[in-house]
């Protein structure tokens, strides 16, 4: 009590509801879910949740094949998207850094998919790539380019380019405008000073501008890391994970397995999964971060 | 900008201009199709081959998810459009408040445990919506808060407490100390200095962290669809899934379901553009 009342413990009682929040919304479901991926716990039958089953859960996981299909697939998906996102939100700010007029307004128009929720996006490609009334079979096959309708979101191969599409349309921007501010805080005599010994434009940039651009790509790479599974919403209405799961991702199988079959301790098992991946992520790019602000602090 | 400019030759500069001009197309092209077609009939939607300039807009579309048609039963999209409302709203100015304060403790205080509570509260944002919302959906629905208002409110307050902590911290470094020091020197206890002194300077900045929460649960519906059953709690976007699910997909009207969500986020959006920048890039530049 006394305690409570001594300067020391401001910083705390004004954490506290915060720590409140956090605790009662993440932490003690974490601790659920963490007890129920080693239940038999089905949502029909209440009583199975004190049913311990061990790591049954993680063992029959580990050996079925839908699962590591989902799990190979949505490694890919990050991988594959974050890279070409990263690739072309560094071209897209290059590019826009060399144009004088007009900066702002581009910049502007750059964030129009920022405002989009995932949920939207996935609605708005759904509807573009439509094989009946969408957006691009109509072009195509007003330009002579196609007969026959393509059917974007059933064909394994085209419904996972449309959903990668999708989510790079949705996030190439975040890089962009990232690596743009980035680009304008580049300092100018190293790079004059280069010109002047003679580098050229490429040398100049492999060796300048992205060593500068360094701690800009890990840090939109790790806030990326962060919310890269909003990805599930916007798979969720344009595919669900089908047809047939040839667009399955951890994130639609979890619920599937958890809502639809009700088996909520699978799918707790599936979600401790996803959560490492999430993690794993975000940690290996704050690290490559971290390291590339030493490297920057260092060489200054 | 200038002097690298003039390196570049003509036929170079306007390689330039085009890849720019190609990009904003992509960019801007699917969100304004899907605004065009909100606007449209579905005769012109559905026509083959593809009615490409509008013969004519209406507003039927929106009549129509209104339920003021009476051909076609409408959706409840007032009562979501509500629900949405009272929840996001309720949910930022409650993770406003908390946040200022952690953020300002963090900002002013030194304490035990205090990295490890920064990074405890940065990591309780990478576990993925979607994975939470199983055991969510499990603690809620033994303690009563399924489908309802408050369930969603208090779920969303813990995604937007962090982030806000974040900003906030930021914000308050930001304000030099000597001013609320100057203040309790003429006799201000703290909790006046901050109210006459730090809260205006950090308005502007927490301004925007209000926006930033009030899109992240306005746009959120990985734990809304789940949390959420019937009218009494459900959200604009599980309303679009809702509307996918029918069996003939009727685009004019999620068309113009859709455009019902943006306009708030872009009219927030577009008032915060310069702090959201600000926002995403600080943590590039300082860390």
């Amino acid at each position: 009590m006394k305690f409570l009342r001594s300067p020391r413990a401001t910083p705390y009682l004004l954490l506290l509801p915060a720590i409140v929040v956090i605790l009662a919304v993440v932490l003690v479901p974490l601790l659920v879910s963490f007890w129920t991926s080693f239940t038999g716990y089905t949502l029909t039958k209440p009583a199975t949740l004190f049913q311990f089953v061990g790591l049954r859960n993680y063992q029959r996981l580990l050996g079925n094949a839908d699962f590591w299909w989902a799990f190979a697939r949505t490694i890919m998906f990050i991988t594959i998207a974050l890279n070409l996102e990263l690739v072309l939100g560094l071209g897209l700010a290059l590019l826009i850094n060399k144009i004088t007029w007009g900066q702002r307004t581009l910049r502007t128009i750059m964030m129009f998919p920022m405002m989009f929720s995932p949920i939207l996006v996935g609605f708005q490609f759904k509807y573009l790539f439509n094989d009946a009334v969408g957006l691009v079979n109509n072009a195509l096959f007003d330009l002579g380019l196609i007969h026959e309708p393509i059917a974007w979101l059933v064909e394994a191969g085209l419904a996972n380019f449309s959903i990668i599409f999708a989510e790079m349309w949705m996030s190439t921007s975040v890089f962009a405008i990232l690596l743009l501010a980035g680009l304008m805080a580049l300092p100018k005599e190293p790079i004059e000073a280069a010109r002047v010994d003679g580098c050229n434009a490429w040398q100049v940039f492999r060796h300048i501008t992205l060593p500068f651009l360094m701690p800009f790509i890990y840090i939109a790479l790790t806030i990326r890391s962060l919310d890269v599974a909003r990805a599930y919403d916007m798979v969720k209405i344009m595919t669900n994970g089908g047809p047939a799961q040839r667009t399955e991702l951890l994130w639609t199988l979890m619920t599937r397995v958890g809502y639809q079959n009700s088996q909520m301790g699978m799918a707790n098992a599936m979600g401790y999964i996803s959560i490492i991946v999430s993690i794993a992520f975000t940690v290996f790019y704050y690290r490559k971060l971290t390291s590339a602000r030493a490297f920057m602090g260092g060489a200054q | 900008m200038s002097a690298s400019l003039t390196m570049e030759k003509p036929w170079q500069r306007w390689l330039i201009r085009f890849g720019v001009f190609v990009a904003m197309v992509i960019l801007v092209v699917p969100g304004a199709w899907v605004v065009l077609t909100a606007f449209r009939p579905n005769i012109e939607i559905l026509a083959r081959p593809a009615v490409w300039i509008p013969h004519q807009l209406t507003l039927r579309n929106f009549q129509g998810i209104f339920g003021l048609l009476t051909t076609q039963p409408g959706l409840p999209v007032v009562q979501y459009f509500i629900n949405s409302l009272v929840i996001s709203v309720t949910s930022t100015v409650v993770a406003l408040a908390i946040g200022m304060m952690g953020g300002y403790a963090f900002a002013r205080y030194r304490f035990r445990g205090k990295g490890a509570l920064f990074l405890g509260f940065m990591l309780s944002r990478t576990v993925p919506g979607v994975a939470l919302s199983l055991p969510l959906f499990i603690v809620w629905a033994r303690i009563g808060l399924i489908d309802t208002e408050l369930g969603l409110i208090i779920v969303y307050l813990a995604i937007n407490v962090p982030f806000t902590i974040w900003l906030t911290d930021g914000f308050f470094r930001q304000i030099p100390v000597d001013l609320s020091e100057a203040a309790q020197i003429d006799g201000c206890t703290r909790w006046q200095a901050f109210w006459r002194v730090e809260f205006p300077l950090a308005r502007a900045g927490l301004a925007s962290a209000a926006i930033f929460a009030f899109l992240t649960s306005w746009n959120e519906f990985a734990l809304a669809s789940q949390l959420s059953r019937t009218t009494a709690s459900k959200t604009l976007p599980v309303g679009l899934l809702d509307f996918t699910a029918q069996f003939n997909v009727d685009w004019a009207g999620m068309s113009a379901l859709a455009v019902l969500i943006i306009i708030p986020a872009l009219v927030l959006t577009f008032v915060v553009q310069k702090q959201l920048i600000a926002g995403l890039t600080f943590g590039g530049v300082k860390g």
